[in-house]
């Protein structure tokens, strides 16, 4: 076991896998050389050479175009997207092709292929450094969206994705790559050396895609979270002293409804938070699904926490973002009555 | 999945992956690059075929020699004031940037992007066109603004997003945009202002109006497709627009090769669209200029796009957020082998007698001072301040302009804003 941040983590994860099946092949703008501008891919091509590590020219739509080739072929590519806000001109390839070409060829070909994305705000990044599209990908039929929390599951989730033989969309947390943030952005950062959740063992280990962790457990309400929100929702629970249990919900699609329909049968009262804008986003769906598995067990309305529905404003970040003080305002009025 | 396939007798496939000539701790090597003598390569009439000036895709037009004389047929022949102008313009772009920059580094604002040593690709163009053309750049032409007298107590509100921000703070810094000025607001989605760029020379075609537009992109962002689009159109509608494309030579850490860049040039896309190709030399502000003015007159005669490729080097970081020493040789830029646009310029003007080195230093005071009496001024209207709710502007603001009228939905968020800003106060 070793410390490791999320960006080690992710590095190691495609170290192990890189060192273990030689279909593994990484690309993207800037991930060669340099290590790409977040740095998890540093290393690489030293280690594993410019065929197997390589520079894209910058176009998503050819990234991920060229990435589907590839593993149609058998490898099994990893593509980063420098930001999720630049996956857009590689949209079709994602929706129309990677997502369908099993479908249409009845499993005669397959897109064993992981696109990782940094994403979401925190860090002044502006419109276009700060979106959160997952929601987008969830409503594709065939796509596998996963959103890790922490450096252990970060790891684990990436070594599943690539060994995935269907196209899994992976987005990382930019705002916690170097440690957790709890939403209270006036107060100093504790770096992940300090959290037991960064304890990453070296070598091989998976963490099972379509599987929820219960990130903290609690009778009062059920919190449905994924990515930096689980940490914003454990803050705002302990800030106001209420018991609440967080459900991180480590992929969105396929959701893990198991947990998520034990948690709610417990506390009978369920808030769902994203970072991402309000209208259509995965909470929706969470909030849905809650109503029709659970109404019955439910005390109050199901609330949801999420990004204004706007762009992600530059010099308005904290009020953009769904913080201690939104989160816990939808906590309250689930426990009303 | 791999298919089980016999091998015949044949040799192994392997894949080439472009390299450039020199890493960190290399000497910074610019042998490859071919620079034709100034003055040496012909203009064909404005109203020449598209590939009367395919030849000069695989050339550079280049009007100021080693010695910083004008020479050949590109001469603009500009009058001492506007040559004069072009310099104290880039000279601005300069001084701006160093005192933005290190108001980046003294925590004053998020981001900062610098366009050093190709002050000439803005400044050239925006003299050559006119006032009233259309600009759809990215975030390296801010010359085009300074050439337009746009305030710079203006640019730099933008930049603080603060309270004299006329975007209200909502775009990263440097991302600006002005009606008034024809510059189009500029996208952190890159490549994306080259169709609508080529969809506004339309229009302007449509309507029979007489202005035309001017885009540009980088190197890097060139293998978008959103340039194929930008060149399909263009070329089939004949649009009046003209497209630049900034090669200087890194993207992020990435060098031209990889963005297609190894066996050929840019300007040689023209090529495969029918469409006019010019190549030159981007830190030559005269050869600029008259490139500009040969598309722009073409583009006003109805005889359609013109793509020309900005030959320069991005000398420093690609922004406040790399370091170009962990990708490149350091002090690269020095060895560029054209030269600096400024140093070029202010030689031109000494060598026809209307410049000297104490001008030349009194302006850069001159400018140095307006530069820093511009700060103290958008400075009085505050600083990007990270970690605070003390917001410079008001929240409310935020669901403005997402639609033209406010949906229900929106409106209620705004309430819900108000009241969270109050709790946070409390
Ligand atoms: C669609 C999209 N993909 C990726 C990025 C990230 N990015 C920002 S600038 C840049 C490099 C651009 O290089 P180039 O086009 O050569 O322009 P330069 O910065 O050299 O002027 C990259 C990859 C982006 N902003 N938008």
């Amino acid at each position: 076991m070793t410390a490791m941040n999320m960006i080690e983590a992710l590095n190691s994860a495609h170290d192990v896998m890189m060192a273990r099946d030689d279909n593994v092949v990484v690309m993207g703008e800037d991930v060669g050389f340099f290590g790409g501008v977040f740095r998890v891919t540093a290393g690489l091509q030293d280690k594993y050479g410019r065929s197997r590590v390589f520079d894209a020219p910058i176009s998503e739509n050819g990234i991920i175009g060229v990435a589907i080739g590839m593993a149609t072929y058998g490898l099994r590519p990893v593509a980063e997207i420098q930001f999720a806000d630049y996956i857009y001109p590689g949209f079709d390839q994602v929706v129309s092709e990677a997502a369908r070409i099993r479908y249409r060829t009845a499993g005669e070909w397959y897109v064993p292929l992981t696109i990782r994305s940094p994403y979401g705000g925190g860090i002044f990044g502006g419109q276009t450094h700060s979106q959160s599209p997952e929601a987008l990908f969830a409503h594709v039929a065939g796509i596998t969206t996963v959103i890790p929390s922490n450096p252990y599951d970060a790891k684990g989730l990436l070594i599943s994705a690539i060994e995935s033989d269907d196209p899994v969309v992976f987005f990382e947390p930019k705002r916690i790559y170097n440690g957790p943030f709890d939403g209270f952005f006036d107060r100093p950062v504790t770096p992940w050396s300090k959290d037991p959740r960064a304890e990453v063992p070296e070598g091989y280990y998976t963490v099972p895609i379509g599987k929820a962790a219960i990130a903290r457990e609690g009778q009062a309400l059920t919190v449905l979270a994924y990515g930096t929100m689980v940490h914003v929702a454990i803050a705002t629970a302990e800030a106001n002293g209420i018991d609440a249990e967080v459900i991180d919900l480590r992929t969105i699609v396929p959701v893990d409804i198991e947990t998520i329909e034990q948690s709610v049968r417990k506390t009978g009262r369920c808030v769902v938070v994203h970072e991402a804008t309000r209208t259509a986003g995965f909470g929706a769906e969470l909030s849905a699904l809650v109503q029709e598995r659970c109404f019955y067990h439910l005390e109050a309305p199901v609330q949801r926490a999420a990004g204004w529905d706007t762009p992600y404003p530059h010099s308005l970040e904290w009020a953009y973002f769904p913080g201690p003080i939104r989160l816990g305002t939808a906590f309250k009025k689930a426990l009303e009555d | 999945m791999a298919d089980k396939i016999e091998r015949r007798n044949r040799p192994a496939l392997s894949l080439h992956v472009p390299e450039p000539d020199a890493r960190p701790g290399d000497e910074p090597d610019f042998s490859r690059i071919q620079i034709p003598a100034a003055g040496s390569v012909p203009r064909p009439d404005v109203t020449a075929q598209p590939a009367e000036t395919h030849p000069l895709c695989f050339t550079m037009v280049r009007v100021l020699d080693d010695e910083a004389n004008a020479v050949g047929p590109w001469d603009p022949r500009l009058d001492p004031d506007t040559l004069r102008r072009m310099l104290r313009d880039m000279m601005m772009v300069r001084a701006f940037d160093d005192r933005m920059y290190r108001a980046q580094r003294q925590g004053k604002t998020s981001f900062y992007m610098k366009s050093t040593g190709e002050e000439a690709v803005a400044v050239g163009a925006a003299h050559a066109l006119d006032r009233e053309d259309m600009c759809f750049p990215t975030y390296r032409q801010p010359g085009l603004l300074v050439v337009r007298d746009y305030p710079l107590v203006d640019m730099m509100c933008q930049i603080y997003s603060n309270r004299g921000d006329k975007l209200q703070g909502r775009q990263l810094p440097i991302m600006y945009s002005d009606r008034a000025h024809g510059f189009f607001t500029i996208s952190g989605n890159l490549a994306t202002q080259l169709p609508q760029a080529v969809g506004w020379a339309m229009a302007s075609a449509i309507k029979g109006d007489s202005r035309i537009a001017a885009t540009w992109v980088g190197e890097g962002s060139s293998a978008e497709g959103d340039f194929h689009s930008a060149m399909t159109f263009s070329g089939v509608y004949r649009a009046p627009v003209i497209l630049n494309l900034v090669n200087n030579q890194w993207a992020i850490s990435s060098f031209a090769g990889i963005a297609g860049g190894e066996l050929t040039t840019f300007a040689a896309r023209a090529v495969g669209y029918g469409i006019a190709g010019l190549r030159v030399d981007g830190n030559d502000p005269l050869a600029v200029y008259a490139a500009t003015l040969w598309a722009a007159d073409r583009a006003r005669s109805n005889l359609g796009p013109t793509l020309i490729e900005h030959f320069t080097y991005r000398k420093e970081g690609h922004s406040t957020s790399d370091d170009p020493a962990a990708y490149r040789p350091q002090g690269a830029g020095e060895k560029w082998p054209l030269g600096d646009p400024i140093q070029r310029l202010k030689r031109h003007l000494i060598n026809l007698g209307e410049w000297s080195d104490e001008q030349h230093e009194s302006l850069q005071t001159q400018l140095s001072t307006e530069v820093r009496a511009a700060q103290r001024e958008a400075e009085k209207q505050g600083v990007l301040v990270a970690s605070t709710i003390d917001f410079p502007h008001d929240v409310r603001t935020m669901f403005e302009d997402v639609y033209a009228e406010m949906p229900w939905h929106l409106k209620e968020q705004q309430a819900q804003m108000a009241a969270e800003l109050e709790t946070k106060r409390k």
